[in-house]
């Protein structure tokens, strides 16, 4: 064992293994458990990985040396949803207005309560910056982070964490709240929670998962436009 | 077209996008306008090739995947996170959840709205 560990740890294919290993039986778990939100893959994934390289003393560098070709899917995987949003071109165009609409209202409003919440708890400055811009996709949001005074990486976790508040509970709200409509839920779920959100649209259904991805796109727009000026006026 | 043939339309889409993204310096990322170009692609060809349409859903059916190691990144964090617990934690359950309630609440009316104009 002392001679074998070693090996495993320098090797990246061990922990490109251990994510894919990790990840199935998550999702075999989540299945078992009738798709209960709480028993997010993503959630149990990222919590039974943390907990391994903590307590094996791996760090973070060296897990991602060999998890980075999943990372790197993420690029391609983000073009590809431009198929479930073209199957929908029709029902896109019908409710362009209200689309437009929402996710405006969605925009501001997780720019004004990450900025609110942060504020009125008392995290930092720079917490508070790192937050503002959490609702969407990663390299959108540290770009934002960074130009107001964020700590990018800190963002990007930030960003994953908010993907999987939305995916774990953005179902059980919108049932609560009546919103039935496949296109509103699908935008809700990509202006709030991005990539994660969308994985979980899809899950959903093909109509709530293009208007999800659309959502997550026009929401990173949006965002990067709106927060500098939000920020300004409102923090100074 | 075949899965190979697929796989390069999406990585020069997003090669398209990045390229766009850093000459112009624009705010969006790559594969968000790498998204849009094979959209406006698709609608201009009137039609999607079935293997493109199996290789996106693919890709598309584990897109969750994808998030972990990012997400991993938590452990960097650890101590930060931990010490301003509070506020992190209400701007990231409430603050999501503010935002999916008025994100789907303002759509849903404003979809009424038209439906009923229409009627």
């Amino acid at each position: 064992m002392n001679a074998v560990w070693p090996q495993l740890a320098a090797n990246p294919l061990t922990w490109l293994t251990l994510t894919l290993v990790v990840y199935q039986a998550a999702h075999w778990l989540w299945r078992r458990g009738r798709m209960n939100p709480l028993l997010n893959p993503v959630l149990l994934s990222i919590a039974t990985i943390s907990a391994i390289l903590t307590l094996t003393g791996i760090d973070y560098a060296r897990y991602f040396s060999g998890a980075h070709l999943l990372h790197f899917l993420l690029g391609p995987a983000t073009v590809a949803l431009a198929i479930p949003l073209y199957r929908q071109l029709g029902q896109l165009l019908r409710s362009v207005w209200a689309l437009a609409a929402g996710l405006l209202a969605g925009s501001v409003a997780a720019i004004l309560a990450s900025l609110a919440l942060g504020w009125g708890l008392g995290a930092s400055r720079q917490t508070i910056m790192s937050l503002a811009p959490k609702s969407v996709t990663s390299p959108i949001a540290m770009g934002i982070a960074e130009q107001i005074g964020g700590l990018p990486s800190l963002t990007a976790v930030l960003v994953i964490l908010t993907g999987i508040a939305g995916a774990v509970g953005g179902g059980w709200l919108l049932d609560r709240l009546h919103v039935h409509d496949d296109r509103a839920r699908g935008v809700a779920m990509g202006t709030a929670a991005h990539g994660i959100g969308t994985a979980r649209a899809l899950q959903m259904g093909e109509v709530t998962g293009a208007f999800s991805g659309l959502a997550m796109g026009l929401n990173g727009i949006a965002t990067a436009l709106l927060t500098p000026v939000l920020v300004k006026w409102l923090m100074g | 077209m075949n899965v190979l043939g697929s796989i390069t339309v999406l990585l020069v889409c997003q090669l398209i996008g990045e390229t766009i993204a850093k000459v112009f310096t624009l705010p969006v990322p790559g594969p968000v306008i790498g998204m849009v170009l094979l959209f406006l692609g698709l609608v201009i060809r009137r039609g999607l090739p079935t293997d493109l349409d199996k290789t996106a859903t693919f890709l598309l059916s584990q897109l969750s995947l994808l998030f972990i190691p990012a997400g991993v990144g938590v452990v960097v964090h650890a101590k930060l996170i931990a010490s301003e617990w509070l506020p992190i934690s209400a701007a990231l359950v409430l603050g999501t959840a503010i935002t999916i309630a008025v994100t789907g609440l303002t759509m849903t009316a404003l979809l009424k709205l038209r439906k009923g104009s229409r009627q």
